[in-house]
């Protein structure tokens, strides 16, 4: 069984979408003990005992959008949403190791995942927005 | 677009995963971190009946420099030896090349070992192997061997790994001090397989070395003057000939020649530049 029938069929989290189920569109990604990676090229069984983190996960509180998910809101880095949750945990794992990561990096990031709806440019902004906002509370806080 | 049946082995130790290939033949198949298996096995390309599964072997994780090589496990993850402190000081080729392995969402999962077990033609590990002269340690119950890189690979994925067989390691030669290294790619995207991929290595004496991935069944090396020596061109208009490349889907057999030849210079000339 790959880990994404796993989380959808087994566990029933739908967050995590399945699109071209051999490694390429990149829909599918979750992160395993932080890193991300593609839930389709994952057999379940390898997975076992390990820490999974799905899309579910992002919310800080039930019904709360992370400041990753507001800012995909605010600027339109989504239409469909079918690519939408790999991204955010793409993005979530790159800025958990490095918080400043640069545009260039988050592009590579974003590199792979295929998105058909918005173009990337709004994916781009949203995650440098989100990225600013955290430093922001984090400035805020101290 | 799911697996064909099959049944999965959790191998504790090396003992235990050559055991159960042994036991398996030709129908069983290592799994390491799955990244160019699992797309065979969802698009039922490759149907084993048995997987032996070897991330949970210690002893195969690891990253061991020794005398001026480098010994990388069967269970080294590409983001663990892209992330190891001392590849841009040992290996600056292979930290060069690292970031156009896939993406990091398979480099994440995907292995060293488990790329150049699956032998892509265009993929960058295989040509790194090949690049720096590296080896490859097989084993079975029965036996080990070691196989250079060009007798490792035998053409378009296709090794030299027998049945009941697997890689256990693969050493890199260190540099020599002073060795220039360049990398240079060409691909649709960056992370999708290389349409023509360089490989330079310009050691202090003066010799350098050009390697290419993406045209040929295996990548193909070759020894190269100076780039300002006048018989340079000549020399490398031959290579890129003997590659036999061939037209597909990505690009045509003269455009990727035509690379060989202007992105090969390039290549072997940032290299001896590089070079101190």
């Amino acid at each position: 069984m790959l880990l994404t029938d796993l989380i959808r069929h087994a566990v029933g989290a739908t967050g995590t979408h399945v699109g071209c189920e051999h490694g390429v569109c990149g829909a599918c990604t979750v992160q395993i003990d932080g890193e991300p990676v593609r839930a389709c090229l994952t057999l379940a069984a390898q997975a076992e005992k390990l820490d999974i983190r799905t899309v579910e996960g992002l919310e800080p509180r039930p019904g709360e959008l992370s400041p990753l998910q507001a800012a995909f809101r605010e600027h339109f880095a989504l239409q469909c949403g079918f690519c939408t949750a790999g991204i955010l945990m793409s993005l979530d794992a790159l800025f958990a190791r490095k918080p400043k990561a640069s545009e260039r990096e988050i592009r590579e990031q974003l590199s792979g995942h295929l998105c058909r709806c918005t173009g990337y440019a709004p994916i781009v902004k949203a995650a440098l927005a989100a990225q600013a906002h955290v430093r922001e509370e984090k400035t805020t806080d101290a | 677009m799911k697996p064909a049946p099959f049944d999965y082995v959790r191998a504790e130790t090396l003992d235990e995963a050559l055991g159960a290939l042994a036991e398996g033949g030709e129908e069983a198949r290592i799994i390491a971190g799955g990244q160019s298996l699992v797309p065979m096995l969802n698009m039922r390309l490759a149907r084993p009946s048995v997987l032996v599964d070897v991330m949970r072997i210690d002893a195969l994780s690891k990253i061991e420099p020794k005398n001026g090589r480098v010994e990388i496990g069967a269970g080294v993850r590409q983001v663990a030896l892209e992330r190891w402190a001392a590849l841009a000081g040992t290996l600056p080729l292979v930290a060069a090349m690292m970031p156009w392995v896939g993406h990091a969402q398979t480099r994440s999962r995907g292995t060293v070992c488990g790329s150049l077990a699956h032998a892509d033609p265009s993929a960058e590990l295989p040509l790194a192997l090949l690049a720096l002269d590296g080896e490859v340690k097989l084993r079975s119950k029965r036996a080990k061997r070691t196989l250079p890189a060009n007798e490792f690979f035998l053409g378009m994925m296709a090794t030299a790994v027998a049945p009941g067989e697997m890689i256990e390691a693969i050493v890199l030669p260190a540099h020599p001090m002073g060795t220039g290294t360049a990398f240079r790619e060409v691909a649709r995207r960056h992370g999708d397989y290389a349409i023509v991929a360089c490989a330079a290595i310009a050691r202090p004496g003066g010799a350098t070395r050009l390697a290419i991935g993406g045209v040929a069944d295996v990548p193909q090396a070759v020894a190269l003057p100076d780039p300002s020596d006048p018989d340079f061109d000549d020399q490398l208009n031959e290579f890129a000939w003997s590659l036999n490349a061939r037209d597909d889907l990505h690009a045509s057999a003269r455009y990727r020649r035509d690379l060989v030849r202007t992105l090969g210079r390039r290549t072997v000339e940032e290299a001896v530049a590089c070079r101190s």
